[in-house]
Parts: C-alpha cells; sequence; structure tokens
C-alpha cells in the first residue's frame, strides 16, 4: 500500500480500537468497531454525516463512554483507567474541534497559554511566551497574538486551535473535520499543516473528514465507516477502486465531472 | 407517567453527584484562585450600580409607605427601629438575591450553555484542564461570597433610602436616627442575615451553573438556560426564605 509518510512504525500500535459499539437511545451509531492507529501515521477516517465519526474520537478521548468494547491510547485502557490518569493521558492527545472551540473571552495569547498554564505549573512567564510564540509561528499566526478569536477567520480560527493543541506537544492529535466550511484554498492550506504538524512534531494522528480532496491530501491511509462500520481500508484510490454504490457516490460528488 | 417519575427521580439524581462533586472538588487541589478573584469582580463588582439603585429605592419607598400606618398611632418616631429590622431581617438578603437571580442567574446560565454549544468545556476537558474546577466550583464560590457582601451593602443603601424618606418630612439627625437603627438591631439579626445571605448566593451559583453545564445543544438551550437559572433561582430563594423563617421561628427568634 503507497503511504504519504516515509516514518510510519508498522509495529508501533499507538490507537487500538477493539469491537466498540455505541448507540444514542435507539439509533445505534457504532456497530463493532475495530481500528489501529500506528506511531507517524496520518489516518483519515471517511462518511457521511450522522455515521459517528466524531463520535468515534470522543470515545478515543473519553468525552464519551462506549457501551461496549475495548480503546486502548498508548497502552492505557481509557474506560479502565482512573479520571487522575485520563487526565494526564490526554495531555499527549491533542483534539482540533470542527469548530475550533477557542475560549471567546480569551485573547488568542491566553487561549494558549490556558492548557499550559494549568499543566506545567512550575514554567516561568518568559518560557510560556516563548512556547505560544512558538506554537503560533508553526501555524503562521504569531500576528493574532492579542486579538480576540472574534476579529479571526474560519481559517485562522483552526490554525489557532491545532496551535492551541500543540503546545502541549502531544504524540497523537484527532481532528475532527479541519476543513469543514472553509474555501478551498484556506482547505488547501489546513492540509498543509496537517502534513507539516506530523513531520516537525513527529505526531500520529486521526483526521475525521468527508472532504475527499483533504482525505487524499494528507492519509497515508483510509477507512471509511458504513453502516457503523469499518468496511473499507486501503490507500484513497484503494478505497474508491469499488462497485460499492455507497462509496461511489460519494466520490462522483466530490470529483463531479 | 411513570416514565416522568423515572426521569425526575433521574434528574434528582444528577443534581446530588453535581453537588457532592462541588464539595469534593472544592477542597481538593489546584486551586483556581485567579478565576475566583475574577468571577468575583464580574458577579459582585459590577452588580453594585443595579444593586445601589435598587436597595435605596426599596429603603425609600418602604419608609414612605410605613409612615401613614404608624401616623395613626402616633409612632412615626418608631420608623427608624422598624424599617432596620426589616431592612436586615428581610429585604435586604432577599432584595439582594431576587437582583442577583435576574443578573447573575441569567449570566452564569447563558455564558456556561453556550461554551457548552461552542464545545469550550469539552475543549477544557481534553487539554487537561478540569472544567467542574475552572467553570463551576469559581463561579459557585463567587456567588456565595459577594452576595453576603453586597447583602451588607444594601442593609446600608436601604437605610439611608430611609432616612432620606424620613427627614423628607420630620427633623431627624442622621446620629439620632444610626443610634435607633442599631439600637434596634441584635446581633441575631446580622447573623441570620448572613445565612440567608450565603444560602442564596450559593443556591443562585449552583442552579445558575447546573442549568448552564447541562443545558441542550443549540442556540435555543441557551435562551432556555439563561430563562431556567434565572426562574428555578428565584422559586428556591422564596422556597428557602420560607423555609429559613420556620427553622428560626422554631428557636424562638
Amino acid at each position: 500500500m503507497p503511504v504519504k509518510s516515509k516514518n510510519i512504525d508498522y509495529n508501533d500500535c499507538v490507537i487500538d480500537i477493539r469491537d466498540v459499539y455505541k448507540s444514542f437511545g435507539s439509533l445505534d451509531v457504532l456497530k463493532g468497531v475495530n481500528l489501529k492507529l500506528y506511531n507517524g501515521e496520518n489516518l483519515v477516517v471517511l462518511g457521511r454525516s450522522g455515521t459517528g465519526k466524531s463520535v468515534l474520537i470522543k470515545l478515543i478521548s473519553r468525552l464519551l463512554e462506549p457501551d461496549k468494547g475495548t480503546i486502548e491510547v498508548l497502552g492505557q485502557n481509557v474506560n479502565a483507567i482512573s479520571m487522575k490518569e485520563m487526565q494526564l493521558l490526554r495531555l499527549r492527545i491533542g483534539f482540533s474541534f470542527q469548530n475550533s472551540a477557542l475560549y471567546d473571552s480569551m485573547t488568542i495569547r491566553k487561549n494558549l497559554e490556558f492548557p499550559l498554564v494549568r499543566n506545567k505549573r512550575k514554567l516561568t512567564r518568559k518560557e510560556i511566551n516563548k512556547e505560544v510564540e512558538t506554537v503560533l509561528d508553526a501555524v503562521g499566526l504569531i500576528h493574532t497574538l492579542d486579538q480576540m478569536p472574534s476579529e479571526l477567520s474560519g481559517g485562522q480560527r483552526k490554525r489557532v486551535g491545532i496551535a492551541r493543541t500543540l503546545i502541549l506537544y502531544p504524540d497523537i492529535m484527532l481532528y475532527d473535520e479541519p476543513t469543514a466550511g472553509l474555501d478551498p484554498i484556506t482547505c488547501l492550506e489546513i492540509n498543509k499543516l496537517i502534513n507539516d504538524v506530523q513531520e516537525r512534531f513527529k505526531i500520529s494522528s486521526i483526521v475525521i473528514t468527508h472532504d475527499l480532496a483533504c482525505a487524499k491530501m494528507v492519509g497515508d491511509r483510509i477507512v471509511m465507516l458504513l453502516d457503523g462500520r469499518f468496511e473499507r481500508e486501503g490507500s484513497f484510490e484503494e478505497i474508491f477502486n469499488t462497485n460499492d454504490d455507497r462509496v461511489k457516490l460519494f466520490y462522483d460528488y466530490n470529483f463531479i465531472e | 407517567m411513570v416514565k416522568s417519575i423515572k426521569n425526575l427521580l433521574l434528574e434528582f439524581a444528577r443534581i446530588h453527584r453535581f453537588l457532592m462533586r462541588f464539595f469534593r472538588e472544592l477542597i481538593t487541589p489546584p486551586y483556581e484562585f485567579k478565576e475566583i478573584i475574577r468571577q468575583c469582580y464580574e458577579i459582585g463588582w459590577k452588580s453594585f450600580p443595579l444593586i445601589s439603585l435598587t436597595g435605596f429605592i426599596v429603603g425609600f419607598v418602604f419608609t414612605k409607605q410605613s409612615r401613614p400606618s404608624l401616623e395613626e398611632f402616633g409612632a412615626t418616631s418608631w420608623l427608624p427601629s422598624l424599617i432596620s429590622i426589616a431592612i436586615v431581617r428581610a429585604l435586604a438578603p432577599l432584595v439582594t438575591a431576587l437582583i442577583s437571580s435576574g443578573k447573575v442567574g441569567s449570566q452564569i446560565g447563558a455564558e456556561l450553555s453556550s461554551m457548552n454549544v461552542t464545545e469550550q468545556i469539552d475543549a477544557m476537558e481534553v487539554s487537561g484542564t478540569n472544567p467542574y474546577k475552572y467553570l463551576i466550583v469559581s463561579r459557585i464560590l463567587a456567588t456565595s461570597i459577594m452576595i453576603p457582601i453586597l447583602t451588607f451593602y444594601v442593609s446600608g443603601i436601604g437605610l439611608v433610602g430611609g432616612y432620606l424618606s424620613i427627614i423628607s418630612h420630620d427633623d431627624l439627625s442622621m446620629l439620632s436616627f444610626f443610634t435607633q437603627v442599631f439600637g434596634a438591631i441584635e446581633y441575631i439579626d446580622v447573623i441570620a442575615m448572613v445565612i440567608r445571605a450565603v444560602v442564596f448566593g450559593f443556591t443562585i451559583g449552583f442552579i445558575s451553573c447546573y442549568v448552564g453545564y447541562y443545558s441542550s445543544k443549540g442556540t435555543e438551550g441557551v435562551g432556555k438556560a439563561a430563562n431556567s437559572a434565572v426562574v428555578a433561582s428565584m422559586f428556591l430563594v422564596f422556597l428557602e426564605e420560607i423555609l429559613i423563617v420556620q427553622i428560626l421561628s422554631f428557636f424562638n427568634y
């Protein structure tokens, strides 16, 4: 299978999801999901809206609990460890939200400082400032330091959201619809940023999306969530080399001729 | 019917867990001192203009309305004693709590609810910050501290309003007015006022945080949370007032 990155270690599985079920009331969203993420890999999860893609990454970071099954992150079963241990584990998992989820009452500087001052209490003011400037520079938005989130565009907000998670130097990044609602050029910039983050910070990522251009550009491997299960897995070409109408429609809409 | 009862019991269980978590998080480090001080400023200091006006009007109007009744018995000289007892025992804590329910309750309910809708609370959680400690404990503590302080302030400003109402009819020096006021108030009155204010402050903070934290998603949820915070806080304040009065009268107070 051709992959984009050369730094993937297939002997080191950083996320291992086994036979996970999740339902909301009578709606069964995930029906026995199995998935592995390898060290250094960018894994794209494709699927229609409402198929449980975001639920999956919320289960990984224990914002939700599965009905059944196990989720191991960096060797720890997230549903078996205490909340205190989970809080420590979360420092190694970055989560970029669909709507950025920036704290709108704080400046960009305060937004970035927020996780840092709470989790690395021994840092001096000078060190905090340096860290903030480094990650904001990495996403190309150093000039927005003292602006409020409401003053930024959608793409800039996404970048700041990614910078806020990078400030803790996580081992894993979870991106929830990173290009949703953005124009094609900004999408391209965000995709480049995801690849840059993978290479520069040596991070393994799960990218939730239904944007095929994004999937093609950032994914080392792609999985497709269909009817509550991962029914297709492989490279971009392998995924869409099928007669399955559910998959073909997805492709035809994105690359309509 | 059975489903409604089940839902009600589940809601009570969730409120109980929310309450127990508050006391647990309150005593365990790390402490969010900066956020508590910021909330005290937001909740307390920014309420001063509204509270000042309301407290003054309540004192002034209450004195004005009480005058005719006392005049019938030629007892207008008792006005300072009457208004001091009324303000300290009932009006100041109640007026402060009701104004705060409207101003502070809706603010907390809407703010937490919109943070919930925009996933800011989830963002805190996944970045290794305890959102309950940062958002909830700090706000409940701030209301429990600031509403008693505001209550003392309302008592003072209400008495000033009462004094101005009296001197618009009679000659009375400020010294003799306050001599009568402090002669009429006992320590137990002040203690009862503080107890009331702390209970009301805690209730307003707790209810507003609860409805905001567990609001349904969407913009409609924000409106509902703000509304529920005000209505539920006011209702509980009145309920607690009745209970406190009954408990105090049980002890012959």
